[in-house]
């Protein structure tokens, strides 16, 4: 069994340390390129988002090199991302590629359900190892959260342009090759140090943009046009509403590990929208209002094209803008976008709050 | 006497590539509207070379880029700022236009909304993937009518009733006139019903959960023609002010921006000369092939050297050139520590 995934940000890393711990034969897909996305282009639904087009693009690479086997995540409720593995499971014995497909869906009650799932991949492997590595790769999971949160917390104070992407590239390159939690450790210490201590405008006080909106255009910088590196150089502070080690943790382990969960941003889109819609619709209402509480000069939603939840949301943001004072920028991303287009809206809205936030300083010193 | 300084905007766009000069009051004084063609470095020097005729070197204070060729232009001219559509245009208008809340702007392939309060955009949007409704669908189709595009605003303003055509896709838009034509309405009805069904697409797509306040400017090459500007006031209720610089606001935009950038930094501009229009300037362009990305890199050499390179993913051959270019440098300075 030779296992393959699909990309999503720096997943990869932390599926292969799973799947190390576990001794278990991998092969990681090839990094996300044109290519990828053309073949999954010409293979998939026309209408279909842009994540189950990455993934097909993935996938085909990955069983070009070798691998038998897919390890997914599949999904409950209304978002399509549900029935991916299935489409995608037909699209490709269609072109003759077959792929054997071990989905890990969200346990209904328990934990339980999904370590059974598990069991499919795992084999001889004892529970106990499989709760180990799978803490272990949780810890590689929760580093590369931290470098990447202050990778995009300092990108806008670089003085030298790519430092920040430079140091960021080498830290996930190190992560992937720590061995023990220890090493996980002193791997991210070392190397959060290092980005700290590069020639940065200790000076700036930039302004801060949140990034709310679908799972995976959040969290795959290839799928939104390396959005955060772009609004780094655009001089802006960005943060994002979800992290990988808080999408693993809810999603998979169902909230069994103490890590900052959802469960107060949905409350706070409540007065908005009541009901879940699937996705991370109620997710970007909430975390529009947080990033506003938390004195945000403005909120970026992002999602594939056609995604569902993210037009119910898109279209109460409206009201939300209003009440908090908060503007939002939304962007739909699609085979389509192009760079240049998407580079004017970025710059824009970092012009807009800029010019915004200077002219509320002057007034205030007025005042 | 030494004369007043003069700032010079560039605004090269997909259609045309406009040149403006304004003066420190920012009044326009002069204003070139040329057509891109497809070949922005050549029209840039040719709009160059036009307003060499007529100004020197040390009168220019300031230069500003915009459009989407902000970048390739700022490199050949020596920018000093380089801003994007929506800012220019924001800038200008509310500079021509004091206490605009609502500017609506149709340029060759895009259109925008632009809304401020208190002199400072508060919201924005953009076409996304569709060209409907955009000055090239007017061209297009007064060309398949066989009118001149100054016509065709002033045919829609004869209309007796407008009639009601889909503008949700200029291809669907093109077929139900055709349709309509052949059903005998008249021709001042139909182009009266495309203006409105432009505007209805316009606010539909960009408008959607805005609130458009008085007053409002309509501004960009489409600002011509009043059959818009009419359609636009039938669906808005407001009289629309179209500024008189309404085709070149973008590069007013931009030198009122280089203005306000060269003042701050202390007066000194980066501009490269006039003698920049007959410079030999190349752009080259190859496929990277070290991975399946196939980036496209755009290249940019004056004379035998590199000026600027763009368009890597991975920051490679931007980076090779800032290296070199620092290299450059700190070996001028190892020379004058000589000296």
């Amino acid at each position: 069994m030779k296992v393959t995934f699909p990309h999503m940000g720096n997943m990869a890393i932390v599926v292969k340390a799973l799947l190390k711990e576990l001794n278990i034969e991998f092969i990681p897909p090839p990094p996300i390129t044109k290519r990828t996305l053309s073949l999954g282009v010409q293979h998939a639904p026309e209408s279909a988002c842009l994540p189950l087009k990455m993934n097909i693009g993935n996938f085909l690479e990955a069983a070009e090199k070798g691998a038998d086997t897919v390890l997914m995540a599949g999904g409950i409720g209304p978002c399509r991302f549900g029935y991916y593995n299935q489409v995608q499971r037909e699209i490709l014995n269609d072109l003759g590629v077959n792929l054997n497909m071990i989905v890990l869906e969200p346990p209904d009650n328990h934990i339980g359900e999904l370590l059974k799932r598990l069991r499919a991949l795992t084999g001889s492997n004892s529970w106990w190892r499989l709760v180990k590595a799978i803490r272990f790769a949780f810890a590689k999971c929760e580093a590369l959260d931290d470098l990447e949160k202050a990778a995009s917390r300092i990108r806008c104070r670089e003085l030298q342009r790519g430092d920040v992407d430079r140091v960021y590239a080498q830290a996930c390159e190190a992560i992937d090759q720590t061995t023990t939690p220890k090493e996980i450790e002193q791997c991210r210490d070392e190397f959060l140090t290092k980005m700290r201590s590069l020639p940065l405008d200790h000076q700036k006080r930039p302004i801060r943009i949140g990034i709310v909106g679908e799972i995976y255009t959040l969290l795959e910088p290839s799928s939104n046009g390396f959005m955060e590196k772009n609004l780094g150089r655009l001089g802006a502070e960005v943060s994002r509403s979800i992290y990988l080690s808080e999408w693993v943790n809810e999603h998979l382990l169902k909230g069994l590990l103490p890590v900052k969960g959802h469960k107060l941003t949905r409350k706070r889109a409540q007065p908005y929208l009541s009901c879940m819609v699937g996705g991370h619709g109620q997710e970007s209402i909430g975390a529009t209002i947080e990033y506003a509480q938390q004195g945000y000069d403005g909120v970026i939603q992002v999602g594939p094209l056609t995604c569902m939840p993210e037009i119910v949301a898109q279209s109460i943001m409206p009201n939300v803008e209003k009440d908090f004072h908060i503007p939002v920028l939304t962007i739909y991303v699609d085979e389509q976008t192009g760079e240049a287009g998407l580079l004017t809206r970025l710059e824009a809205f970092v012009d807009m709050l800029e010019r915004r936030k200077r002219n509320q300083v002057e007034s205030g010193m007025q005042g | 006497m030494v004369k007043d300084l003069l700032y010079l905007g560039v605004d090269v766009g997909s259609v045309s590539t406009n040149l403006v000069l304004i003066d420190k009051w920012g009044d326009v004084k002069e204003a070139l509207y040329l057509r891109t063609q497809g070949r922005p470095l050549e029209t840039i020097q040719r709009g160059l070379a036009k307003l060499a005729e007529r100004y020197d070197d040390h009168q220019i204070g300031g230069v500003g880029t915009t459009g989407s060729a902000r970048t390739l232009a700022s490199v050949v001219l020596g920018a000093d700022v380089v801003k994007n559509e929506i800012t220019a245009h924001a800038v200008a208008a509310s500079r021509l236009v004091p206490g605009v809340r609502t500017i609506l702007e149709i340029g060759g392939q895009d259109s925008k909304l632009i809304l401020l309060k208190d002199g400072v955009v508060s919201d924005f949007s953009m076409n996304t993937v569709c060209a409907a409704g955009t000055g090239s669908f007017l061209d297009q189709q007064a060309a398949r009518l066989q009118i001149s595009i100054e016509e065709f605003g002033e045919l829609a303003v004869k209309a007796n009733h407008a009639v009601r055509i889909a503008g949700r896709c200029s291809v669907f838009a093109e077929s139900d006139m055709i349709h309509k034509q052949q059903m005998g309405h008249s021709l001042e009805d139909i182009v009266a019903g495309l203006c409105e069904a432009l505007v209805r697409n316009f606010l539909n797509n960009l408008g959607k959960g805005k609130k458009l306040e008085a007053p409002i400017v309509f501004q960009g090459g489409v600002a011509a023609n009043v059959g818009m500007r009419q359609a636009f006031e039938k669906a808005l209720g407001h009289e629309i002010f179209i500024p008189e610089h309404h085709k070149v606001m973008g590069a007013v935009g931009s030198a009122l921006l280089a203005q306000e950038t060269v003042n701050r930094a202390g007066g000194l501009t980066q501009f490269k000369g006039f003698s920049m229009s007959e410079e030999k300037i190349a752009a080259n362009s190859w496929e990277c092939g070290d991975c399946p990305n196939l980036c496209e890199v755009i290249e940019i050499q004056e004379a035998g050297q590199l000026l600027a390179r763009w368009g890597d993913r991975c920051g490679k051959w931007e980076n090779a050139l800032a290296v070199a270019r620092s290299e450059a440098a700190s070996e001028a300075q190892l020379q004058t520590a000589g000296q």
